[in-house]
């Protein structure tokens, strides 16, 4: 019984929605505090699916496509050129990384480049599955982000082929 | 600040509206004769109750039951025809209004965004189209007719004084066709529940004399002009180096981006964020220092701006004319 109750529990303020940023987090720009805030983009269904609404506005696809990686590398594979904490990531996209990732500094909101981040966690699996997307507007070109298998911790083996 | 608005179906300002009117009555009518009509059979059957509590179910009067068969049997046949009828009638007026391609007129694309219209109109020459957004401009005595699409979720639109409802699905395109008949400026609403903002999802269609809407659309199809006053120069500026060029579009400007509405004459406009609030430099000003307390889950982020560069970018989109 607790058993079944547990995931109930879990999905609760899965969907609570914040639409005012907090003021700390409008506060730090930049600073490291804002760093632990990562956690409550990860797990709302609402910041992951703007996230995945603002990928596709922003046109992260252009390089990145549906996850799978083309011009940019693959984002769904679990594997981090420069680390796999909603940190690193929000710092990739605001500060840009050698290569090609441009910086988006001061033209993307900080408040939607964790979305966007959170949602790039969301992709390779790293999420709560209650809160990841379940679908997409248009054409699905891969399972959903809440059907990815939960990724082997960090320094075990080469990634596993994602069955469809 | 926008003068009377029109939203009422039962007040039609186009050929296609007063077809849908008068079917309106006519179901209305027929409808309320026959229910009048059941009500009066009904109080008749009460007044003229049995004569006994407690009748002998076996003693059958021939006659009054051959009598009482034709008179339901009648009834069920009037009830039959009736039926058939105002189905008939509203399948001939839809196809009438909804079902004959007009070649002729003028052709507009409109998209469905949260929560926000999107409306393009198209020409022969591509240089004479443009996209603007919330507001649509027709002339008199013109047939218009509007291709819709959706972009995210399921809308319809519904502006109740020139046409019924039209659903703006993912995936495909609808289309709906209305001539005005009268200027004047007609409200118009999402009529589908598409999320949060729904009810903030207004839009208006202008209908104007002929030469009032081409000097309209000639000013619509030019670009920006460059601001001359330094408080717009330096609103232009803070805009291009801000988050708002993600989204929007000033053409004449290096803003292009098609994720939110075209700004290129926001001023122009009567309201902002689709009928939510009326358009002054006042209200420019609040939505951008508050988007979420406006409009509570929509997609225009709050952007930190300092007081000097949100006046001054209000300025700025307040004078695009």
């Amino acid at each position: 019984m607790p058993l079944a109750i547990a995931p109930l529990v879990a999905g609760c303020e899965r969907e609570d929605r914040q639409y005012r940023a907090d003021p700390p987090l409008l506060d730090a720009r930049g600073a490291g505090r804002q760093y632990t805030l990562g956690e409550r983009y990860l797990n709302n269904a609402y910041h992951l699916s703007q996230g995945k609404r603002l990928y596709a506005s922003f046109n992260c696809r252009g390089c990145h496509f549906d996850g799978g990686g083309g011009i940019g590398p693959a984002l769904m594979e679990n594997r981090w050129i420069y680390g796999g904490t909603i940190a690193d990531i929000v710092a990739t996209i605001r500060e840009g990384r050698p290569n090609g990732m441009p910086s988006f500094r001061g033209k993307i909101t900080d408040e939607q480049i964790w979305e966007i981040a959170a949602y790039v966690l969301s992709m390779s699996g790293n999420v709560s599955s209650a809160a990841a997307p379940n679908r997409d507007d248009h054409m699905q070109g891969r399972p959903a982000e809440n059907r990815q298998p939960t990724p082997p911790p960090p320094g075990d083996e080469a990634p596993k082929l994602l069955s469809p | 600040m926008v003068g009377p608005l029109v939203q009422s179906a039962l007040d039609p300002h186009s050929p296609q509206g007063e077809r849908l009117r008068d079917l309106i009555w006519i179901f209305t009518a027929v409808c309320g004769v026959v229910w009048l009509a059941v009500m009066i059979a009904l109080a008749i059957a009460v007044w003229r109750r049995r004569a006994s509590a407690a009748p002998e179910p076996s003693a059958l009067e021939r006659a009054a039951e051959l009598r009482l068969t034709i008179i339901v049997g009648a009834l069920v046949g009037m009830t039959a025809v009736t039926v058939l009828a105002l189905t008939g009638l509203s399948y001939a007026t839809q196809k009438r209004v909804l079902g004959r391609p007009l070649a002729a007129g003028m052709a507009l694309l409109v998209t469905g965004h949260q929560w926000w219209w999107e409306v393009e109109y198209k020409d022969d020459e591509p240089a004479r189209t443009f996209t603007t957004a919330n507001e649509i401009h027709v002339p008199v005595g013109v047939p218009v007719t509007i291709r819709l699409r959706a972009d995210d979720v399921i809308h319809s639109f519904w502006v109740p004084s020139l046409m019924g409802k039209e659903d703006l699905i993912p995936g495909r395109e609808n289309s709906i066709r209305f001539t005005a008949a009268r200027a004047g400026i007609y409200r118009g609403q999402c009529a589908e529940f598409c999320g949060a903002q729904h009810a903030h999802m207004a839009l208006l269609v202008v209908a104007q004399e002929k030469p009032d809407f081409d000097a309209w659309r000639d000013g619509q199809i030019r670009s920006a002009d460059d601001p001359n006053e330094p408080e717009r120069q330096k609103g232009l500026a803070a805009f291009l180096a801000k988050p708002c060029v993600m989204c929007h579009a000033v053409r004449g400007t290096s803003a292009a981006a098609r994720v939110g509405p075209d700004l290129t004459h926001v001023g122009s406009r009567m309201t902002l964020a689709a009928g939510t609030l009326p358009l002054s430099r006042g209200t420019l000003a609040a939505w951008l220092a508050d988007p979420q307390g406006v409009k509570p889950g929509s997609q225009m982020p709050f952007v930190q701006l300092d007081p000097d560069e949100l006046n001054a970018i209000s300025a700025y989109l307040e004078g695009l004319k």
